[in-house]
């Protein structure tokens, strides 16, 4: 997805445009640029709820119920083949949660950021003002983790009573790692849906992205079970790294080595995220 | 307020700004007009600050922005040529949400929202979804929303385009008072009524160059007559007929269904017209208007 997005360069670009400062005067601290868009997404927050409560906490409970405990009652493993959990159900709930992260911070970033440059174009109406396509892209990315956090943190205080993590703190480490995962794919996603022209993109992204991902990425089974090809590509995908510890973190066997690692990947790919989301909506609003 | 010296806009291999040099002082309406793809809606873009100046030098407020854009917008109001309200807030609250943007606290917003619902005459839609407005209170709320930072300079961008006219003259009366009330306005549109109506000072564009500039009124006595005789024949005898009297105007010109004869005395063209044993269906003698001087400049074929 990143190769594609660098390699771009159909969209108009004004030849021998003057070099733009750093920081022009009169913009805004990231803090002021945010903070002035609080009530704009304060609205569009009051207006969604109630559709964020069936797919941000119902959809993921129903796969709990059916993976979890309706499927997972007909698997018996030791704790060796699962990573180190206890039951099918320890084992794929730190997975669930972190898929779901990823699957939230995909679809609030795709249509939604096509409707405010194609359809609605709320982000033209927001630049006319001091606000700078940063600015917009920070709130943007704000609004979304408010989203994932809260979704994650609520599906992961519903699943604490059932027995499925190990220590009491490892959960909260699981939840910051979730929040990693929803950066990563909100800031990545942002800068795919800048860049694409028309919906049709957002198809191939869930057909080819979304879904393979979530099945394959170690949220559901083990990776060493994919073989060892198919197992190293495998740990080459963000979710994986969200998965691994997500997981980790949930049933106590902490490989630190492999956290920072994983951490690594997931901070990187936020960043590089953050950066083409901002070059990629700066290049479709100039017009 | 506004300073424009070799002002180029360019996408691509396409250039649609080629090189233009405008001024508009404090107080006065200046008017950009054009047919479509003459560049003036590339040219509202980059005094809007949202647009990156190609090449030339560009001043707004005295500011460049390039370097200032941010503080040069906190300062202008925009009103852009498809409205860009947030069709799933209240109407309320595109005022309100919009002031927010430019870090005028709570207070302050919502009562200059209400004032301003007040000056667009939608006071009594303030809970009104946006998708359920007409065209003109559509506009209207776009304007408003233009003016929630007290803008020095507000740019409309074909204000009037697609409204009825009975919201074009409501909307003329509030963009009057504002003038009145000492804002800057700057205007794009290809209704030359409207250019007549509000603006002071105005420049014709065409294919991304300035063709003409100076009030209304200059505009007519330097590229037109003061009259025009329009001359109607049978079908098809106009073009032959023309060049019978052409010697009667400054200029002729040959429509399907009539003979424009440009010249300061429309009456004495007719009379001579009549002298000269020719019996046209029907005649009229009017006052040059921008509409001539522009047809003139832009000539009659579509631009696009």
């Amino acid at each position: 997805m990143g190769s594609d997005m660098a390699s771009d360069t159909t969209s108009p670009t004004p030849s021998a445009a003057p070099a733009r400062p750093a920081r022009p005067t009169g913009s805004l601290s990231a803090w002021e640029g945010m903070a002035r868009q609080y009530d704009y997404w304060l609205t569009v927050l009051k207006r969604t709820w109630r559709g964020g409560v069936v797919s941000s906490f119902l959809t993921p409970l129903l796969y709990v119920v059916a993976m979890g405990v309706l499927l997972g009652g007909f698997i018996e493993a030791d704790p060796d083949q699962l990573e180190g959990a206890t039951s099918y159900l320890a084992f794929v709930v730190p997975g669930l949660v972190a898929s779901h992260a990823m699957t939230l911070a995909v679809s609030e970033s795709t249509y939604p950021v096509m409707g405010s440059i194609k359809w609605h174009k709320t982000f033209f109406a927001q630049l006319a003002t001091p606000l700078a396509v940063r600015d917009l892209v920070n709130a943007y990315v704000a609004f979304v983790m408010f989203r994932v956090a809260s979704a994650c943190a609520v599906f992961m205080l519903v699943m604490a009573p059932f027995g499925v993590f190990a220590t009491w703190w490892g959960p909260i480490l699981a939840w910051l790692s979730q929040v990693l995962v929803g950066f990563a794919f909100t800031t990545l996603v942002f800068a795919y849906s800048a860049w694409l022209k028309s919906e049709e993109g957002f198809g191939l992204l869930f057909r080819l992205g979304v879904i393979p991902l979530t099945l394959f990425s170690g949220a559901f089974f083990p990776i060493s079970n994919l073989g060892p090809v198919l197992e190293w590509i495998a740990r080459l995908t963000p979710l994986w790294h969200g998965v691994s510890l997500s997981r980790m973190f949930c049933v106590d066997q902490i490989d630190w080595a492999l956290v920072v690692l994983n951490v690594v990947v997931l901070v990187t790919l936020t960043v590089i995220g953050w950066f083409l989301a901002v070059r990629n909506l700066d290049r479709r609003l100039e017009v | 307020m506004i300073s424009a010296r070799g002002l180029r806009k360019s996408f691509g291999d396409f250039e649609a700004v080629k090189g233009i040099d405008v001024e508009v002082r404090r107080g006065e309406a200046f008017g950009f007009l054009g047919p479509n793809g003459a560049g003036k809606s590339s040219t509202m873009r980059m005094i809007a600050s949202v647009s990156p100046v190609s090449s030339g030098e560009l001043r707004i407020l005295g500011m460049d922005p390039a370097t200032d854009g941010p503080a040069i917008r906190g300062r202008l109001g925009v009103c852009p040529q498809e409205d860009t309200l947030d069709n799933e807030l209240n109407v309320f609250d595109n005022l309100y949400i919009y002031g927010r943007y430019f870090g005028i606290d709570r207070a302050t917003c919502r009562e200059r929202a209400h004032e301003l619902l007040e000056f667009a005459q939608i006071t009594e839609k303030a809970k009104a979804k946006v998708e359920d407005l007409s065209g003109g209170m559509k506009r209207r709320l776009t304007i408003a929303r233009s003016l929630i930072n007290n803008p020095d300079l507000l740019l409309l961008d074909e204000p009037t385009t697609g409204l009825d006219p009975q919201a074009r003259h409501v909307l003329w009366d509030q963009l009057f008072r504002l003038k009145q009330a000492g804002v800057t306005l700057v205007i794009t549109t290809h209704y030359m009524d409207e250019a007549e109506q509000l603006c002071d000072r105005l420049v014709v564009m065409d294919k991304g160059r300035i063709a003409a500039e100076g009030s209304p009124r200059q505009l007519i006595d330097a590229h037109s007559t003061r009259e025009v005789a329009e001359l109607r024949f049978g079908v098809g005898e106009h073009e032959a007929l023309a060049e019978k009297i052409e010697d009667l105007g400054e200029r002729i010109e040959v429509l399907p269904d009539r003979l424009l004869v440009y010249s300061d005395h429309g009456e004495d063209v007719v009379t001579a017209v009549l002298d000269r044993g020719l019996h046209p269906i029907a005649t009229l003698v009017r006052r040059s208007t921008l509409e001539d001087v522009f047809l003139r400049l832009t000539g009659r074929s579509l631009a696009d």
